[in-house]
């Protein structure tokens, strides 16, 4: 199964990008977690340019998410939203309405801040948004508040937050499985 | 004299709804002032008085939902509202049907978006006709209210004026010509 995981900060030292590499590591078994590196790329949606073929930067991005079977985005705060470029990136995956590459597709939402909040604000309007376009949102949350010094290595330093995290890449992929009709795998065997 | 008898009665035999003359629809208080209305094109309706106890049952497929614009079908469709992938049909099953003063009064368990309820719906049950291609013919016409939060339909916009773009309590509709089956 492939996850694509979506960073909403385009920084070299992104502890958005840093959330989501932490989350590679704790995919279940049978999971791929992809980080998708075009986010740059996307240009601003005008619908004059939205044609066939549409910029290069949104194909990308549209079949990237078109080949996943599974959407996890981690999203900084930016004046308690969530940032312009990803809003974009969402803009241009939306189209064409109703029949765009996230409809139905399965999708959370994490975030972190170096605030006191964790981007909870953030991920609430990129929930909001998603499941605007169609997408099935997961309903949870992981706000990683005081993200300067939130990690100690390739881990969440707060032990609930890194269970919290494996618990939605598991709720995630489970979506996921049910949208395929596939039975769980990776059952625990019995002794 | 009078040809057509509008009849209190449940009438005998098994009844089959015609998709042409019957149609399933909604209707939902609209930016607080209108009156909204949708239906689906695709479903089927039984009525068997052929057993011991009258049933009327029925499935409407979820994707044929038709509002007469293709973004506001697709909104209804998606997990946001119907969740039609993993819901693909509503359903209803009765299990009291009685006919008096000339009013049908229907309970039984209505499915939406896997929620199932009890709800009572009343109307009117009229006929056997004579159709003039052959068979007989009914008329049911059947409403209830519900409240589409109980079935996990919570989408919602405030507006800047006050109050919300659509009601929670959503009237539900069946006006179904059937058909005897032979």
């Amino acid at each position: 199964m492939r996850m694509l995981a979506i960073s909403g900060s385009l920084r070299r030292g992104s502890h958005n990008t840093r959330l989501l590499r932490v989350a590679a590591g704790l995919a279940p078994p049978g999971v791929e977690l992809r980080l998708f590196a075009g986010l740059k790329d996307v240009p601003p949606y005008d619908e004059d340019d939205d044609g066939e073929p549409a910029p290069d930067g949104a194909r990308r991005l549209r079949r990237a998410i078109a080949d996943a079977d599974a959407i996890l985005i981690a999203t900084p705060e930016y004046n308690s939203s969530l940032p312009g470029q990803l809003k974009n990136a969402l803009d241009w995956a939306s189209r064409p309405f109703p029949n765009n590459v996230l409809r139905n597709k399965p999708v959370a939402v994490i975030g972190a801040s170096t605030g006191a909040f964790g981007a909870v604000w953030a991920q609430a309007e990129a929930r909001k948004v998603l499941a605007a376009t169609g997408a099935r949102v997961i309903d949870v949350e992981l706000p990683v508040a005081g993200a300067a010094a939130a990690f100690e290595g390739d881990r969440l330093a707060d032990a609930g937050l890194q269970e919290r995290l494996a618990q939605i890449l598991e709720e995630l992929a489970d979506a996921a499985r049910r949208r395929r009709s596939e039975p769980a795998v990776d059952q625990p065997i019995a002794a | 004299m009078a040809t057509v008898a509008e009849q209190a009665a449940i009438p005998i035999g098994v009844w089959r709804s015609d998709p042409v003359h019957s149609n399933v629809g909604f209707a939902v208080k609209h930016m607080v002032v209108a009156t909204f209305r949708g239906g689906f094109t695709d479903f089927d309706a039984t009525l068997d008085n052929d057993g011991a106890e009258p049933r009327l049952y029925g499935a409407v497929r979820v994707a044929s939902v038709d509002v007469r614009d293709a973004n506001l079908n697709g909104h209804l469709l998606s997990p946001e509202f119907f969740d039609a992938e993993r819901n693909p049909e509503i359903t209803f099953t009765s299990s009291e049907i009685r006919a008096e003063d000339g009013e049908l009064v229907v309970r039984g368990r209505l499915t939406i978006k896997g929620v199932t309820k009890e709800i009572e719906a009343r109307g009117v049950i009229v006929g056997p006709v004579q159709h003039p291609a052959g068979g007989e013919r009914i008329g049911i016409d059947l409403e209830t209210v519900v409240d589409r939060t109980d079935f996990g339909l919570n989408w919602n916009a405030p507006l800047p004026s006050g109050g919300v773009a659509v009601q929670d309590e959503v009237t539900l509709n069946a006006h179904l010509e059937l058909a005897r089956e032979e």
